[in-house]
C-alpha cells in the first residue's frame, strides 16, 4: 500500500501545481482538498485520468489527422474503398482499451476497497499513523427538512448547522435522515454519502487543516435545500474542547420533543447550539420511534432471523402514512391551487415548523440575513 | 351546488389551481395560445384539417409516421430548452442577497420538466422517428410489421407530451427532479398534482415507446428482404435492434416501478414509503434498472447513424463491421449489468462498488472498439465534409472527453466527490449532448433529402453546427470546472460570489446553443423555399452504400415495387458496382395496410383517462377508460383493414421515377 500511495504523490503534486495556472487560481476544492481521504480521492481522479489519456489523446489526434489528411480534395493520399478488415489493427483496438481497463479495474478494486466510507481510517495523513488507543471522534448526522442537525455524543452536545471537529482526529459519523433523502457531503474533507430514512450510513474521515470549509446537501430533497449549507469549523484539540465546554455553558437541551418542533420544515435557519442531549436519541431517530406512543423494535433487521421470529419493528409509524386518494370521500378531498397563488403568509420562515414553509412562496422577497422577509417588517 | 358535489365532478380541480399569479407562465400562456390559435385559424382557413386527418394523423405509413416523431421531438426540444434557458439565467444571478427571479417551486420545476422532457420526449421521439423511419427502407420492406400499432405508438408518445405541457398551464409538473425519486415523490412529501402529471405523462408515453419497440424488434427479426441475412443487415439497423430490445427489456421496469408509486399515492400501498415496511432505496435501485439501459437506448441508435455516415462520406466500406456488430451486442449486454454506478454513495460495500465499477468500464471497451472503427472507415478514405459528415467529427472529437469523465466517475472512490456535482451534470451532457444529439442533427441531415426529396441548406447547417459544437464547449466547461470546485447540482442559489463569472460563462454558452437552435430551424424554413434548388431527383444524393437509397426520394408509400434480393452487406453500393437494373416492367398490385383513426381516438381517451386519474376525477376517469376499451374492441371487429395499390398505379408511379432517372443519365 504505501509504496502505491509514494509513487502517487508526483503525479499529484505536479497536476496541484498545474490546475491553478490553467484555471486562473480558482479554488478546485475538489482537486484540493484539506482531509487525507478526500485528497487520497483527488489523487485517484489523476490516476485514473492519467490512464485514460494514454488512449484518448492518440484517437483525438488521429481523428483529426485522418480528417485532414483524407479528405476529398487531398487527391494525393492513398484511397482504398475496399478496405475493411485487418486482424492486426482489430487485435491492437480492442486490446489496447483492454489493458488500461485492466489496470484502472484493479486500481478501481484496491481504492474502492481502501477507501470504502464504512471502514476506518488506518492513516491521519500520509505517514502518520493514528496514535495507539486513539478512538474515533463519533458524530451522529442527521438531515431534516431542510438543516442538518449534529449530535456529539460524547461531549453530550448537539447542534444545528454548524459542524465543528478537531484536526488530525479521525471522526466517524453516523448518518440517518428524517424524512427524504439527502447527501452529507463536505468536499474539503471526504466524498458524499446519503443520508436516508429509516436507515443508517457510516463515513470515516479526517480534516488536516485548521479553517472554516463549507459542507452541502448534494441530493434534491425539496423547496429548501439550496440552503442545507452549513460551515464547517476544523479546529485544533485545545479549540474543540474551548467549543465543546462553551455549548455545554450555552444550555439549551436536545431532547425528543425539542427534536419533533425541531424536525418541522424550515428554511436557512442560522446555527443553533444544545448543551446538553437526551441519551439515544439518534438511534430512535434511525429506528423512526422518536415520536411518543411509537415503540422502538429493538436493533437494526438481524440478518438470518428465524422464521418464527416476529420482525422487528424498524419502521413502525404505518399509521402515519398518507391515506391513498382513492380511499378519500370528496370531502376529505382538497382542492389542489396552484402553490405560488400568494397566501398572506411571508415566505421562507426560519422558524422551524413555521407553517409557511410547506407554501413553499417565494413571491414575496424571502428574508435572508441581514434582511427581513416582506411584510414582516 | 354544495362543495360534495363540485368536488365530486371536478375533483381537486379548481380555479385556484390555474397560475394565474405567475407572470412568466401567465405569459407563455398568452403566447402559446395566440401561436395554437393562428395555427388554427391556418389550417383552417387553408382547408388543411381533412388532408392532414387523412393523410396524417391516421396513417399507418412509417416514413409518415416517422416524421411525425421527429415534428414532435423538434417542438418538445424547444420547450425542453426554454427550461434549460431559465435554469441558466437563474444559476448565473442568484448570488448572495440576489435570489434571482425563478422562487423554489417554480425552478424546482423547471429542473424536473427539462429533464423529463428532453429525455422522454424530444431525444426518444427523435430516436424512434428515424428508426421508424429508416429501418423497413433499409431493410427492403414495405412497412412495420404492425403498421396500426405504429400509429397507436406514436399517438400514445404524444398524449403524454400533451399531458407534461397540460402541466405547465393547469396546475404544475413534479417538483423531484427526472426520477422522482422515492420518498420524495411519495403522496407524504409531494401531495399536490406534479408528481401524478409525471406518472400519467410517462405511463401513457410509455406504451407508446414499449408496442413501438416490439414492432421495430419484429420488423428487423421478420421482415427483411430476400438474402439479407444478420450478418449483412446495414448497421444502423443493428444498432436499431439492440435498442428495441433493450426497450422491450427495460420498459416493463420502469412502468412497473412507476405503476407501484401510484399505488402507494392513490391506494396507500407502501412500497416506497418510509413507513409500513417501504423501502425508497428499492425506488432508487428499480428506477435506475431501467434508467441505464435507457442510456443506451438512446445512444445505441446515434452509433449507428455515425457508421452510416463515416462510411458513406469516407466513400468506403464499413471497418470492422463484425467487430461493429459484436461491440454494439456487448454493450446491450453489459448495459443490463451497471445500474447500481447511479447510486455509489448510498452505501453498497466495497465489493458491491467495486463489480458495478468495473463493469462500467468495461462498457468502455467496446465503445473504444467503435471509435477507433469509425477511424479506420476514415483511414484511406476520401472524405467529403457534408454537414453529415462534420456532426460526426464533431462527435468523435466531443465524445471521448464525455466517455472519460464518465470512466472517471464509474471509479467508486472518485464518484464519492462527483456524484450529484456540476461534474456528473456536465458529463451527462456530453454524452448525450455530443453523442445523442450530434448524431441526431447527422441523421436529420442525412436522411431529409431521402424523406422530402431535397437536400438541406449548408450555410445555415453550418452555422446551426457551428453554434452548437462551440455553444455545447463554452456551456459545459464551466460546468466541469465548477463541479472539481465542490459545487453539486439543482441549487437555486449560491452564497460564494466567486463562483458566478463560471455561471454566466455557462449561461452565454447556452446562449450560443440558442442561436443554434435558431439556425436549425432557419436552416429547414430556407431549404423549403429553396427547394427547388437543393432538389434531388436521383435518390441518391450522398453516393450512399444502404438499401433505403435505392428508392426514389421522398420513397413511394409502398417503398419498392420489388423486394429487392440482397447480395452484400452494403446492398445498394453492391447493386451500382454490379451494375443492377431497375426493374421497368411487370408491375403486381401492392397489398397495403389502411389507414385508421383508432390510434389517434384511443391515445385521446388514454389522455383523458390520465388527465382525470391526475384530478382525482374518478367518473371522468371511469368513462374515459371504458371508452378506451370499448373503442379498442370495436376496431378488433374491423375487418375492412387492407387494400390493394393496383398495378396501374404503381406502373404509373414507376413509369414517372424511370422518366426521371432518364433524364438525369441523359
Amino acid at each position: 500500500m504505501t509504496p502505491f500511495r509514494r509513487a502517487l504523490r508526483p503525479t499529484a503534486l505536479i497536476a496541484t501545481l498545474a490546475a491553478p495556472l490553467i484555471l486562473g487560481g480558482c479554488d478546485l476544492v475538489v482537486m484540493n482538498p484539506s482531509g487525507d481521504v478526500a485528497r487520497q480521492q483527488a489523487d485517484l481522479i489523476l490516476w485514473s485520468v492519467f490512464l485514460m489519456l494514454l488512449i484518448i489523446v492518440p484517437v483525438m489526434i488521429l481523428t483529426v489527422v485522418f480528417a485532414v489528411k483524407y479528405r476529398a480534395s487531398n487527391t494525393e493520399s492513398e484511397y482504398k474503398p475496399d478496405w475493411d478488415h485487418s486482424t492486426r489493427i482489430e487485435l491492437v483496438i480492442w486490446s489496447a482499451p483492454l489493458l488500461i481497463i485492466i489496470a484502472l479495474g484493479a486500481l478501481t478494486w484496491l481504492t474502492t476497497h481502501q477507501l470504502d466510507p464504512y471502514r476506518p481510517l488506518d492513516r491521519i495523513a500520509p505517514g502518520k499513523p493514528i496514535p495507539a488507543g486513539q478512538e474515533p471522534l463519533e458524530i451522529q448526522v442527521v438531515s431534516l427538512d431542510w438543516k442538518w442537525l449534529f449530535i456529539y455524543p460524547e461531549q453530550g452536545v448537539a447542534t444545528v448547522n454548524e459542524l465543528v471537529l478537531p484536526a488530525d482526529r479521525q471522526v466517524r459519523f453516523r448518518l440517518t435522515s428524517s424524512s427524504v433523502m439527502n447527501t452529507f457531503y463536505v468536499p474539503a474533507m471526504a466524498g458524499m454519502i446519503y443520508t436516508m430514512p429509516g436507515m443508517e450510513t457510516k463515513l470515516h474521515a479526517v480534516m488536516n487543516r485548521v479553517g472554516t470549509f463549507e459542507g452541502v446537501s448534494a441530493n434534491y430533497s425539496g423547496a429548501g435545500f439550496s440552503d442545507m449549507r452549513f460551515p464547517t469549523l476544523s479546529v485544533d484539540n485545545a479549540g474543540f474542547d474551548q467549543w465543546v465546554a462553551k455549548t455545554k455553558a450555552s444550555g439549551g437541551s436536545l431532547d425528543a420533543a425539542q427534536y419533533l418542533t425541531l424536525e418541522k420544515p424550515s428554511e436557512k435557519v442560522p446555527a443553533m447550539h444544545f448543551g446538553a442531549i437526551e441519551a439515544g436519541l439518534f438511534d430512535r431517530i434511525v429506528q423512526m420511534c422518536v415520536k411518543p406512543g411509537t415503540t422502538c423494535g429493538g436493533h437494526m433487521m438481524h440478518h438470518g432471523a428465524g422464521a418464527q421470529e416476529v420482525a422487528p419493528a424498524v419502521n413502525n409509524r404505518s399509521g402515519d402514512g398518507a391515506d391513498g386518494a382513492l380511499m378519500k370521500s370528496p370531502d376529505e378531498m382538497k382542492t389542489s391551487p396552484h402553490l405560488t397563488h400568494p397566501h398572506g403568509a411571508p415566505a421562507g420562515h426560519s422558524e422551524p415548523g413555521a407553517d409557511s414553509n410547506r407554501n413553499m412562496t417565494r413571491m414575496d422577497a424571502p428574508a435572508y440575513p441581514g434582511r427581513a422577509a416582506a411584510g414582516e417588517a | 351546488m354544495s362543495d360534495t358535489l363540485i368536488k365530486m365532478i371536478f375533483g381537486r380541480l379548481s380555479i385556484e389551481s390555474l397560475p394565474i399569479h405567475e407572470p412568466i407562465v401567465v405569459a407563455t400562456f398568452a403566447g402559446v395560445a395566440l401561436g395554437g390559435i393562428a395555427l388554427v385559424g391556418a389550417l383552417t382557413y387553408f382547408r388543411l384539417w381533412g388532408y392532414l386527418w387523412k393523410e396524417w394523423f391516421t396513417t399507418v405509413d412509417h416514413k409518415r409516421i416517422g416524421i411525425m416523431y421527429m415534428v414532435l421531438g423538434l417542438v418538445m426540444l424547444l420547450r425542453g430548452f426554454a427550461d434549460a434557458i431559465m435554469m441558466r439565467l437563474q444559476q448565473s444571478m442568484a448570488f448572495g442577497a440576489n435570489e434571482g427571479y425563478l422562487n423554489s417551486h417554480h425552478y424546482d420545476q423547471i429542473f424536473t420538466a427539462h429533464g423529463v422532457i428532453m429525455i422522454f420526449f424530444v431525444a426518444m421521439p427523435f430516436v424512434t422517428g428515424l428508426m421508424n423511419f429508416v429501418v423497413p427502407l433499409q431493410i427492403g420492406a414495405r412497412d412495420v410489421s404492425f403498421p396500426f400499432l405504429n400509429n397507436f405508438s406514436f399517438w400514445m408518445t404524444a398524449a403524454g407530451a400533451a399531458l407534461v405541457m397540460a402541466s405547465l398551464f393547469i396546475g404544475e409538473f413534479a417538483r423531484t427532479g427526472w426520477l422522482a425519486m422515492a420518498p420524495l415523490s411519495g403522496l407524504d412529501y409531494s401531495p399536490d398534482v406534479g408528481v401524478d402529471y409525471y406518472i400519467w405523462a410517462l405511463q401513457i408515453a410509455g406504451v407508446g415507446t414499449l408496442l413501438s419497440g416490439v414492432n421495430l424488434v419484429a420488423t428487423i427479426v421478420k421482415m427483411r428482404a430476400p438474402g439479407m441475412g444478420l450478418m449483412k443487415m446495414p448497421i444502423f439497423t443493428w444498432t436499431a435492434l439492440a435498442t428495441n430490445i433493450l426497450i422491450v427489456a427495460a420498459f416493463p421496469v420502469l412502468t412497473a416501478v412507476l405503476a407501484m408509486l401510484s399505488l402507494d399515492r392513490y391506494v396507500g400501498t407502501q412500497f416506497f414509503t418510509n413507513t409500513g415496511g417501504g423501502n425508497p432505496m428499492m425506488y432508487v435501485n428499480m428506477i435506475w434498472i431501467w434508467g441505464h439501459p435507457e442510456v443506451y437506448i438512446l445512444i445505441l441508435p446515434a452509433f449507428g447513424i455515425f457508421s452510416e455516415v463515416t462510411s458513406t462520406f469516407s466513400g468506403k466500406r464499413l471497418f470492422g463491421y463484425t467487430s461493429m456488430v459484436y461491440a454494439v451486442l456487448v454493450i446491450t449486454i453489459l448495459s443490463y449489468l451497471v445500474w447500481l454506478h447511479h447510486f455509489f454513495t448510498m452505501g453498497s460495500g466495497a465489493s458491491v462498488n467495486s463489480f458495478f465499477g468495473i463493469t462500467t468500464m468495461i462498457i468502455s471497451i467496446p465503445t473504444g472498439a467503435k471509435i477507433f472503427n469509425w477511424l479506420f472507415t476514415m483511414y484511406k478514405g476520401r472524405i467529403r465534409f457534408e454537414l453529415p459528415m462534420m456532426w460526426t467529427v464533431a462527435f468523435m472529437l466531443t465524445f471521448v472527453i464525455g466517455g472519460m469523465t464518465g470512466v472517471m466517475l464509474a471509479v467508486p472512490p472518485a464518484d464519492f466527490v462527483l456524484h450529484n456535482s456540476l461534474f456528473l451534470v456536465a458529463h451527462f451532457h456530453n454524452v448525450i449532448i455530443g453523442g445523442v444529439l450530434f448524431g441526431l442533427f447527422a441523421g436529420i441531415n442525412y436522411w431529409w433529402p431521402k424523406a422530402f426529396g431535397f437536400k438541406l441548406d449548408k450555410k445555415w447547417g453550418l452555422v446551426s453546427f457551428w453554434c452548437w459544437v462551440v455553444g455545447f464547449w463554452v456551456a459545459f466547461t464551466p460546468l466541469y470546472v465548477l463541479g472539481l470546485m465542490g459545487v453539486t447540482r439543482r441549487l437555486r442559489h449560491f452564497e460564494d460570489p466567486s463562483l458566478q463569472i463560471w455561471f454566466v460563462v455557462a449561461a452565454i454558452g447556452a446562449a450560443i446553443i440558442a442561436v443554434g437552435i435558431a439556425a436549425f430551424l432557419m436552416q429547414i424554413f430556407v431549404s423549403i423555399r429553396n427547394r427547388e434548388a437543393l432538389r434531388d431527383d436521383s435518390g441518391d444524393p450522398w453516393n450512399a452504400r444502404t438499401l433505403e437509397w435505392a428508392t426514389s426520394s421522398p420513397p413511394p408509400a409502398y417503398n419498392f415495387a420489388f423486394s429487392p434480393v440482397i447480395h452484400d452487406l452494403d446492398a445498394w453500393y453492391d447493386m451500382k458496382a454490379r451494375g443492377a437494373k431497375r426493374p421497368i416492367t411487370g408491375y403486381l398490385p401492392i397489398h397495403m395496410p389502411k389507414n385508421t383513426g383508432t390510434g389517434i381516438i384511443l391515445a385521446g381517451f388514454s389522455l383523458v383517462v390520465g388527465f382525470a386519474m391526475i384530478w382525482y376525477i374518478w367518473w371522468l376517469a371511469a368513462a374515459a377508460f371504458l371508452g378506451l376499451l370499448v373503442t379498442a374492441i370495436v376496431h378488433t371487429f374491423n375487418y375492412d383493414r387492407d387494400f390493394y395499390i393496383s398495378a396501374e398505379e404503381v406502373t404509373e408511379t414507376e413509369n414517372a421515377r424511370t422518366t426521371v432517372l432518364a433524364r438525369l443519365g441523359a
